[in-house]
C-alpha cells in the first residue's frame, strides 16, 4: 500500500514537472556579435531580472593578479565616458531598481532587478559599461581599499574562511581553483589600474557575454531592445583557453589552520570530475545523489546518523557541484559535537564515506532524492533571479542551459550500485584533502568599558 | 541625448501604480488569526505559524529559543527522524526560527494531496503536541552551546551582542536570543513545557498562508494546523523601551584585523506614527546601498569600508536605530568620525529635495519588487498580522511612501535621534593587526 502510494506520487510529481519545464517558456537569441541572448518569460509579477554574464572569472586569473576580475566587477561601477562615477546606480535606484554584481570562478554578473517597462534603462547602462568604462586611476586607489576591507571581513577575521582557503590553496596541485575569489592579500596590495583595463580590454566583449532576461517580459521586445543597445559593439578575438587538468592525486594530504578561535571545525575533499570533463557522463549525476544521500535533507545519513544518533557532530554537511568550467571536490565539512574530539568526527566521517564505497544506497534513499529535486525544482520557480542565475551559470561554465530540463531525468536514471561505483573511484584516501582548524586562544578580548556618561536612568 | 531620454523615463514614473496582493482574513475556530493570499500559478503553497513566544517572554534567558528549536525533534507518535523522514519523502521543507518578539515554524509543500496532508499533518503535531524529551534537550543544549562559542569568534557578533544590551537594558529585549552559556546550562524541562504552554496557543498565533489553494482549502488548513492547541490567552503587554540619557562608549579589544563599529538607539515600533518618514528620510542616510549618504562618505570618498548602512528595525516595542560599518583597526576612528559627522548633519539640514524626490523614486518605483513572490508576500503577512497592521498597508504604502516631505523628515530625525546620547560599540584591535595573507 505504502510502496503504491509513493509511486503515484513520484507519476504526479513528473507530470507536474514536465508541465513547468524551462523549454516551454525559454528563448535563445545570438546577435551578429556573438552575444547570446536568453529570456524566459515569468509573468506572475509585473517585474523583471536582467543578468549579464561575462565568461571570466578568478580561476582564469594568472599568478601575481589574483583577485583582478573581482576588482574590476568593482570598477563597473565607477563611470564611463557616458556616466561619471556613481550614476549608474542612482539612474537604476531612481527607476525603483535594485542592482548589484557577482563574481565567482568562472563567471562575473552582474543584474538588476526592476519593474518589468524598465528593462531598456538596464541594457543600455549594461551595453555602455560593456565596452567604455573609464577606470579613473583615483577611483581605484580608493575602490581596492574597499576591497581589501571586504577580504579581511570575509577571511582575515573569520576562521573558516581562512580554513576554506588553506584548504583549497593545498587540494589543488595545478588548477586555478587554488586561488581565492577575492585575491590574496599581496596581490591585491600590488595591483595597479592598468592591470584592469589589460583585463577589461581582454574579456568585456558581447562575444564573451550572455544576456539573461527573466520576468514579464515578450522575448521578441527583449530580442530587439538587445539588438539595439548590444548590437552595435564590436566583437574581440577572445584569448584561448588552454585545457587545464588537475593531476592525479597519489595520496592523501593534510594540513592544520591555527587561529584565534573557540570551535573546532574540518573540510574534507575528494577530487572528483564534473559534467563538462567526465568521461563518462552519469559519473556528476551519481555523485550528485551521493551528495544527497549524505546531506539532503535532515532525515539523510549525516543529520540523521551523525548529529542525531551518535551525537559525534553539531554539525555536517557535504557538497558536490556538478556545473562548473573545471573539474573540482566533493566537500564533507563539520564541526565536533560539545564534548567530543576531531579525531571522533573524522572518524565517524570516514566510516559513513566507507560505507557507501561497501553496501549500494537504498532505494528508498535514492526515491527521496528524487522527490527532493522535482519539489525543488518547482520551489525554485518562486524566484525570478534564481531561474536566470540557472541558465547564466550553465551558459557561462561551457554547459546549455537546457541542461535544468534535463536534469531531473538524469538523476533519475542513477542507480544504488552507480552511487557505489563513484563512492569506489573517486571517494578514496589517496584522493583526500583533510584541512582542521586549530583553534588558539582568543586573547586580550575583555570587555573595557570607557563611558562617558555611566548609568544612565530609565 | 542619452541622459536625456533617461531623465524623461524617470519623471513620467508617476501614474503607474500596482496595488498589493488581496489579503483575506479570519479567525480559527480555536482563534489563531489567519491572513491569507490566494497564488495560483505555482502548484505550492507557503504557511507559517507565528507565535508571541520570543526571548522578550524569557524568564530564563534561552528558554524561548530552547522551546522552539524542540519542536521538530519529535511531536506526537513520531521522534525527529520520523518528523524528517515524512518531509523528506514528499520534497517538503520545514524551519522553525525563534528571535526577540516572533517564535515561528514555517513549511513549504508541494500542492499534489499526499504531500500537502503529510506536511500539515505534521506541521499540526509540531506545534500542537511536541514532546520536549530529555535526551533532544541535551542535544540542542549542547548544541546552543557551541553556537554561543561561534558567536564569540565573530567580532561583528560580539560587536552586535553588545549593543543590544546597552541598548535595552532592563527592558525584556535585552536578553539574549539565544540565552547565555550560565542560563543555557541551568534551563530545565519543566521550563521549556511552561513556555510552551503559556504561549505556543491560539489566541497567541498568527497564520500566514500563500499559494495555490482557494479561500475554502486555506481556512481547512489553518484549522488542521491549530487543531491541537489550547485556545489560551495573547500574551501580556510588552513594558515600553526607555530612551537614553546619555552617551556609552564600549570598546571591546578583539584578535581581528577590522574593528567592527555599531551606533545607535532605540528607534520605533510597528505601527509608529513616524514609520513612514524615518523610513524615507533612514532610506537617504544609509538605506539605500551605495547611494546613500553614509555609502556615499565612508565608502565611495574615503575607501573606507566594505560594508556601512543604517537602518531602523521596527518592533513590538522600539526597536534599534543602527549605524554600522567595519574597517582596519587604523582607520576605525576615522571611520567613526565620518559616521557621526553624516548623521549630525542629516539631522540638522535634513534631506535635500533631490535626495528625497530620488528615494521616493526609488522606493515607489520598486513597490512591485516588494511582493514579486510568494516568499515576499508571506514575510508580509506574517508580519502585519503578528503587528496587527491594517490589512491595506500595502495598497497605501506608495501614498504614505510619497506624502512624506523633507521638513517632516527633518522634524522626526531632530525629534527622535539624539545624538549626544549614542551607544557607540568599537569591537577590535587597535594595536596590532592581525597577519594577513
Amino acid at each position: 500500500m505504502e510502496h503504491t502510494m509513493r509511486l503515484m506520487l513520484c507519476a504526479a510529481l513528473m507530470l507536474l514537472s514536465f508541465s513547468l519545464l524551462a523549454e516551454n517558456r525559454v528563448q535563445e537569441f545570438v546577435l551578429d556579435n556573438g552575444m547570446k541572448v536568453i529570456v524566459k518569460e515569468d509573468r506572475r509579477a509585473p517585474i523583471m531580472v536582467s543578468q549579464v554574464w561575462y565568461k571570466v572569472g578568478a580561476s582564469y586569473e594568472p599568478d601575481g593578479i589574483t583577485g583582478i576580475s573581482h576588482a574590476l566587477e568593482h570598477m563597473m561601477f565607477k563611470g564611463t565616458k557616458a556616466h561619471k562615477p556613481g550614476e549608474f546606480s542612482r539612474i537604476i535606484a531612481q527607476n525603483g531598481g535594485t542592482e548589484n554584481a557577482f563574481t565567482g570562478r568562472d563567471y562575473t554578473a552582474y543584474f538588476q532587478t526592476m519593474s518589468s517597462d524598465r528593462l531598456a534603462i538596464s541594457l543600455e547602462l549594461e551595453a555602455d559599461r560593456m565596452r567604455h568604462l573609464t577606470l579613473p586611476a583615483e577611483e581605484f586607489a580608493k575602490e581596492i581599499e574597499v576591497i581589501k576591507e571586504e577580504r579581511r571581513l570575509r577571511t582575515e577575521d573569520k576562521p573558516t574562511g581562512q580554513v576554506y582557503e588553506q584548504f583549497s590553496a593545498l587540494a589543488y596541485r595545478s588548477l586555478p581553483y587554488a586561488n581565492p575569489v577575492i585575491g590574496w592579500m599581496n596581490d591585491l596590495e600590488n595591483m595597479q589600474v592598468g592591470d584592469l583595463s589589460d583585463w577589461y580590454r581582454l574579456w568585456y566583449a558581447p562575444n564573451n557575454a550572455t544576456l539573461v532576461v527573466v520576468g514579464d517580459v515578450d522575448p521578441q521586445e527583449v530580442f530587439l531592445l538587445a539588438k539595439k543597445y548590444f548590437g552595435p559593439l564590436k566583437r574581440e578575438a577572445i584569448p584561448q583557453l588552454k585545457p587545464l587538468r588537475e593531476p592525479q592525486q597519489k595520496g592523501e594530504t593534510r594540513s592544520v589552520v591555527k587561529v584565534p578561535a573557540n570551535e573546532p571545525y574540518m573540510i574534507m575533499g575528494f577530487k572528483t570530475p564534473v559534467l563538462t570533463t567526465a568521461e563518462t557522463s552519469w559519473e556528476p549525476y551519481a555523485l550528485e545523489m551521493l551528495a544527497a544521500v549524505l546531506d539532503g535533507g535532515s532525515s539523510a545519513r549525516f543529520s540523521k546518523n551523525l548529529v542525531r544518533g551518535s551525537e559525534v557532530a553539531v554539525s555536517a554537511g557535504a557538497e558536490y557541484n556538478a556545473f562548473t568550467r573545471l573539474p573540482g571536490m566533493l566537500l564533507v565539512d563539520g564541526t565536533p559535537a560539545k564534548g567530543r574530539t576531531m579525531q571522533e568526527l573524522e572518524e565517524a566521517l570516514r566510516q559513513e564515506i566507507g560505507r557507501l564505497r561497501s553496501e549500494p544506497v537504498t532505494e528508498e534513499e535514492l526515491e527521496r532524492v528524487r522527490t527532493q529535486v522535482i519539489a525543488s525544482k518547482v520551489f525554485e520557480l518562486d524566484s525570478v533571479f534564481y531561474q536566470a542565475m540557472e541558465i547564466g551559470m550553465l551558459e557561462t561554465v561551457g554547459l546549455d542551459w537546457r541542461l535544468i530540463d534535463q536534469y531531473v531525468s538524469a538523476l533519475k536514471k542513477v542507480t544504488p550500485e552507480q552511487v557505489r561505483e563513484v563512492a569506489t573511484r573517486y571517494l578514496v584516501d589517496d584522493n583526500l584533502t583533510v584541512t582542521q582548524l586549530e583553534p588558539q586562544p582568543m586573547e586580550n578580548s575583555k570587555p573595557v568599558r570607557r563611558s562617558a556618561g555611566g548609568r544612565h536612568g530609565s | 541625448m542619452r541622459v536625456r531620454w533617461l531623465l524623461l523615463l524617470i519623471v513620467t514614473w508617476s501614474g503607474q501604480l500596482w496595488a498589493g496582493p488581496d489579503i483575506q482574513s479570519w479567525q480559527t475556530s480555536k482563534g489563531a488569526r489567519v491572513l491569507y493570499v490566494s497564488a495560483p500559478e505555482l502548484p505550492m503553497v507557503d504557511l507559517r505559524i507565528v507565535f508571541d513566544a520570543g526571548s522578550a517572554r524569557d524568564v530564563t534567558p534561552g528558554v524561548a529559543y530552547l522551546t522552539n528549536a524542540l519542536l521538530e525533534e519529535g511531536a506526537g507518535e513520531w521522534d525527529a527522524d520520523q518528523i524528517a523522514e515524512r518531509l523528506d519523502s514528499v520534497g517538503s521543507e520545514m524551519g522553525a526560527s525563534s528571535h526577540r518578539d516572533m517564535a515561528m515554524v514555517s513549511i513549504r509543500s508541494l500542492t499534489e494531496k499526499r504531500a500537502l496532508t503529510t506536511t500539515i499533518d505534521t506541521l499540526a503535531e509540531v506545534v500542537g503536541s511536541p514532546r520536549f524529551d530529555g535526551a533532544d534537550l541535551e542535544r540542542n543544549r549542547k548544541a546552543v552551546l557551541v553556537s554561543l562559542n561561534h558567536n564569540e569568534q565573530s567580532p561583528g557578533t560580539v560587536a552586535k551582542k553588545a549593543f543590544m544590551k546597552a541598548l535595552f537594558r532592563e527592558h525584556p529585549y535585552a536578553t539574549e536570543v539565544e540565552g547565555t552559556k550560565e542560563s543555557m546550562a541551568g534551563i530545565t524541562r519543566q521550563q521549556v513545557i511552561a513556555h510552551y504552554q503559556r504561549y505556543y496557543v491560539a489566541s497567541n498565533a498568527v497564520i500566514a498562508i500563500v499559494g495555490a489553494v482557494n479561500r475554502l482549502e486555506a481556512e481547512r488548513l489553518a484549522e488542521r494546523v491549530t487543531h491541537r492547541l489550547e485556545a489560551g490567552e495573547r500574551a501580556a503587554e510588552l513594558p515600553m523601551v526607555s530612551t537614553l540619557e546619555a552617551a556609552t562608549k564600549l570598546a571591546i579589544p578583539f584578535p581581528s584585523s577590522q574593528s567592527h563599529i555599531l551606533m545607535g538607539q532605540p528607534g520605533i515600533y510597528r505601527g509608529d506614527p513616524d514609520y513612514f518618514v524615518l523610513y524615507v528620510g533612514n532610506h537617504i542616510l544609509g538605506g539605500s546601498g551605495l547611494v546613500s549618504l553614509l555609502s556615499e562618505e565612508v565608502r565611495e570618498k574615503r575607501g573606507l569600508s566594505y560594508s556601512v548602512y543604517s537602518y531602523f528595525s521596527p518592533m513590538r516595542r522600539n526597536g534599534p536605530f543602527l549605524i554600522g560599518a567595519q574597517t582596519q583597526n587604523a582607520k576605525a576612528q576615522e571611520a567613526l568620525d565620518v559616521m557621526k559627522q553624516t548623521l549630525a548633519r542629516f539631522i540638522e539640514a535634513g534631506p535635500s529635495e533631490e535626495e528625497l524626490t530620488a528615494a521616493k523614486q526609488n522606493i515607489t518605483g520598486g513597490f512591485p519588487l516588494r511582493i514579486a513572490s510568494n516568499s515576499k508576500i508571506l514575510e508580509y503577512l506574517a508580519m502585519l498580522g503578528f503587528y496587527d497592521l491594517p490589512l491595506d498597508y500595502l495598497e497605501r504604502f506608495v501614498d504614505n511612501i510619497n506624502s512624506v516631505s523633507r521638513e517632516q523628515v527633518r522634524e522626526a530625525f531632530q525629534r527622535r535621534i539624539q545624538p549626544e546620547n549614542l551607544i557607540t560599540v568599537v569591537v577590535g584591535n587597535g594595536q596590532k593587526p592581525a597577519q594577513s595573507n
